[in-house]
């Protein structure tokens, strides 16, 4: 996402809570030192946090308990890729705590503290792998001005010069003999003034940045299920809802009759609410066995009823025709293509894709005496979602406090435009009277058949080589859904360009004379979203598959080519050459086997992956794939390896075996694991991720490892049949 | 009123006999280990031990267990299941950690039948175990580490 995205979510985000949740547990640990920036920033909480009140909010980043325990309070959501982790990691750094003592929760309520500076600093908010580039200088320093405060109070309780005081492993130290732990001197800390400059640790000091032996703080609760998600929020009197939704796409309620459901046992009440019927029981079994007793009908008067077959129909149709807006022009693509020795053309195939998280959406809402209402969940664009839940319930957004949980899995879906999940818990609460707290829990089903999806795209490219082989012409015409058109996002649009439609293909870094990209923006009743590595999830396939193919009639190696294309462009070309040599790219293969490559850049990182396959009975198999990556500096070398794992993991099995898709009438034909089928252990191959070492600023990694591996797959496989792959998934598209 | 024996401890639960057990041990008994992923046995996140044998909590039924032991994430214990929670943690296996109680109770499993679990052995047992962020990688590389650990 871009800096763009401020102007419109601004407004919406300026609300503030008066006091973030977060502060109200806080409070409870007096005596901690808490340390922030801004007007104020460094106050004891409890009575000593009133004492210092100033102009700007309560403002903090880490607190560090009497005990010795520090918490990270994370502007950055966690939903599985070790963001928490990162920060937690930049703060330790410079602090010098006990890394067995430390933890990360997710803060909110003042964008000042916690806006993301990669999307301008308006906002808060997680998404486009920038976790760690807002993340980095912010939290560093938070991390060095706690230590210079605890060796500051240390000095004058010893009476010591505070340059002579070390922080290691959560003590502080003089060589002459005093010590103490952090949490001995958290309260006398939290007396100081901030110091003024804040000097960080030069690259040459660091030991935990780029440090490839440090674990990850949260693993171990994530293997003995200690680690709560949001299905596990337990409350007093708690109610659990299940969701019967429209069947299709912009339907709604029209009638309903719950009067057999409402009999049964353990069912409290059934709702109906805006985004559709409710059923509330005292655990989740009461509201499931229920759920099959209601009978609803439905106005389907603003459905989308068309078929997924009826949509792509309509999207080639419109890939013939100009572009409604072009992206990037250079040179007349037109008239070269007319000169060209030799023309390539092919048209791409995209389906919608579900995220598919292993925990279906839910969030809890409970509304309290003091007139606060609490919400917890995957709370990804907290800010907005503020308004929203305050706009759903009828009050200030003052009074909203917001939970932030840690997820199973996200890959874009937590972070919606109008904060689905999130509004429906309040929705809930609020048709039964917040008579009691309220976790709406949706099935795989609801899960599946929710809508925001990656959307369906159709690509058409067309390239002209010269009687030498070289491209001369590129065209590029991409047809589907704006994914932001109608929502706070909408300045991502210019000039009629949905960026997020765009990005991979409008920014092409091979040097071509001529080139045009253009986009026709189609109007479709089902809902759309980001998808891990949003653009790039087809743009990347369409561009580096097609090259493949223009590489094979031009008579050049896939990797000769690029290189030479990619001269200005030494990142790209650094990772590919990486790929290349560690996978032994141009070596003899054993009989059956074949590879191909592919390499992208998605939010400023650099990712090239070899894949090695072997075709058996019309079947792929991916025995081996390559990887490398430029993210600039690392923070912790082996996330970056495991988000590259995993991201190759998310996306190939997409390229493999998944879509989304709309049966007779517009009704999505998925609904569980079996129809929608992700990657399992059995396709998933050995994976090499190789790191290209950098002292550039660092991005991210959440995202970039997704697009590439699975043209490097369709690139091996068309080397292996001579067929390109132009239909997603393969499933289909070796049919066609 | 079915009574189950979760961990070693006996539970009266008030729920039909057709409620799955899934719902029983996070609603009822109040163990949040166990995760709801699919409700169709199709993804593996509710996986338990019934008499040491991996199987999918939300497709089996509070009636039909007299008698059995259920273990569940939380009563795991003994060797082979702290070698592998161990490795899991050494490996960073986890990444949202979501189904990883599911891919442990799958794991100590296999190792337990099969202490030298081969790469076919692994892809066959944890097959039906989804991991949406795709740490297959690790999960299998924990299960030969765990085997390895466990030999010496």
């Amino acid at each position: 996402m871009l800096p763009k995205i401020i102007e419109h979510l601004a407004p919406a985000a300026t609300v503030e809570t008066t006091r973030r949740g977060f502060l109200m547990t806080a409070g409870a640990a007096a005596g901690a030192l808490i340390v922030g920036f801004g007007s104020s920033p460094v106050r004891a909480a409890g009575a000593g946090a009133a004492a210092a009140a100033a102009p700007e909010p309560f403002d903090a980043y880490i607190k560090i308990a009497e005990d010795g325990t520090v918490t990270v309070l994370s502007s950055q959501f966690d939903m599985g890729q070790g963001s928490y982790n990162g920060l937690a990691t930049l703060v330790n750094e410079e602090l010098g705590a006990d890394w067995s003592k430390i933890t990360v929760e997710g803060a909110t309520g003042d964008t000042k503290l916690y806006g993301n500076l990669s999307w301008g600093g308006a906002v808060q908010g997680t998404g486009g792998s920038s976790s760690i580039t807002t993340s980095f200088d912010r939290y560093r320093k938070a991390g060095a001005a706690a230590r210079m405060l605890l060796t500051e109070a240390a000095a004058k309780e010893w009476n010591l010069p505070a340059s002579e005081i070390t922080a290691k492993d959560g003590v502080l130290r003089h060589a002459s003999g005093p010590s103490a732990g952090f949490g001995e001197m958290a309260a006398k800390a939290a007396q100081l003034p901030v110091p003024k400059t804040i000097p960080l640790k030069g690259r040459d000091d660091w030991s935990l940045i780029g440090n490839a032996d440090l674990r990850r703080y949260d693993s171990r609760a994530k293997t003995d299920g200690t680690h709560d998600f949001t299905i596990d929020v337990k409350l007093p009197g708690m109610l659990t809802a299940v969701m019967i939704h429209p069947p299709k796409f912009g339907a709604t309620v029209g009638s309903f009759d719950a009067s057999k459901a409402k009999a049964m046992k353990g069912v409290v009440d059934v709702v109906e609410t805006p985004r559709g019927i409710a059923v509330v029981g005292e655990h989740m079994w009461a509201a499931l066995a229920a759920r099959d007793a209601v009978a609803v009908t439905w106005d389907e008067t603003k459905a989308e009823t068309r078929s997924s077959a009826q949509i792509m129909a309509g999207y080639h149709k419109a890939v013939e025709q100009a572009p409604q807006a072009v992206a990037r022009t250079q040179g007349d693509a037109a008239k070269a293509l007319a000169g060209a020795a030799k023309t390539v053309e092919a048209t791409f195939d995209f389906p919608y894709l579900a995220h598919a998280a292993m925990e279906p959406l839910n969030a809890v809402a409970r509304m309290n005496a003091d007139g606060t209402l609490e919400i917890w969940g995957g709370l990804q664009l907290p800010g907005l979602y503020q308004g929203m839940v305050a706009k759903a319930a009828g009050i200030d957004p003052s009074k909203v406090v917001s939970h932030i949980m840690k997820t199973g899995g996200g890959f874009g879906r937590r972070g919606t435009p109008d904060g689905d999940v999130i509004v429906e818990a309040v929705m809930i609460a609020k048709a039964i009277g917040y008579k009691a707290p309220v976790k709406v829990q949706w099935t795989r089903e609801n899960d599946m058949r929710g809508g925001r999806y990656r959307p369906a795209y159709v690509h058409k490219l067309t390239a002209g080589l010269d009687s030498d082989g070289n491209i001369v012409a590129w065209t590029h015409h991409i047809v589907g859904q704006s994914i932001v058109a109608g929502t706070p996002f909408q300045g991502l649009i210019q000039n009629g360009i949905d960026q997020t439609s765009v990005e991979g293909a409008s920014n092409l870094p091979y040097a071509i004379p001529n080139m045009q990209v253009g986009l026709t923006t189609m109007k479709v009743g089902v809902p759309p979203l980001w998808w891990r590595a949003v653009g790039s999830t087809h743009t990347a396939y369409a561009t580096e598959a097609f090259l493949d193919q223009v590489a094979a009639e031009a008579g050049k190696d896939p990797l000769q080519l690029r290189l030479a294309l990619l001269k200005d462009h030494p990142r790209h070309a650094a990772v590919l050459k990486l790929a290349a040599e560690k996978a032994g790219w141009g070596k003899k293969l054993p009989e059956g086997r074949f590879m191909g490559l592919a390499v992208h850049e998605s939010f400023h990182s650099y990712v090239a992956h070899v894949a090695e396959i072997s075709m058996k009975g019309g079947e792929v198999k991916v025995h081996r794939v390559v990887a490398a990556v430029d993210c600039g500096t690392v923070v912790n070398p082996d996330t970056v390896k495991a988000q590259i794992e995993g991201g190759t993991g998310f996306g190939l099995g997409a390229m493999l075996a998944e879509e989304l898709t709309l049966g007779t009438g517009g009704v999505v034909d998925q609904g569980n694991y079996d129809t929608y089928t992700p990657l399992r252990i059995s396709a998933m191959p050995k994976v090499e991720v190789h790191i290209v070492p950098s002292t550039e600023p660092p991005t991210g990694v959440g995202e970039p490892g997704v697009p590439s591996i699975g043209p490097a797959v369709a690139n091996a496989i068309r080397r292996a049949t001579g067929k390109p792959i132009t239909t997603l998934p393969l499933t289909r598209g070796m049919q066609s | 009123m079915p009574k189950l024996n979760i961990n070693g401890v006996d539970h009266q639960v008030d729920g039909p006999a057709d409620m799955p057990l899934l719902w029983a041990i996070r609603d009822l008994v109040g163990l949040t280990g166990t995760k709801f992923g699919c409700g169709q046995a199709l993804c593996g996140a509710c996986t338990v031990h019934l008499d040491g044998y991996p199987t999918r909590s939300c497709q089996t039924f509070i009636g039909d267990l007299e008698g059995v032991k259920i273990t569940t994430v939380e009563g795991l214990g003994g060797k082979v299941a702290e070698t592998v929670q161990q490795v899991w943690t050494d490996l960073d296996v986890p990444q949202c950690g979501y189904c990883q109680s599911g891919q442990v109770m799958a794991a100590v499993a296999l190792l337990t039948e099969t202490p030298k679990p081969t790469d076919e052995d692994i892809d066959a047992a944890l097959d039906g175990n989804l991991c949406r962020c795709a740490t297959y990688h690790r999960i299998r590389a924990g299960v030969h580490e765990a085997a390895r650990r466990l030999e010496a």
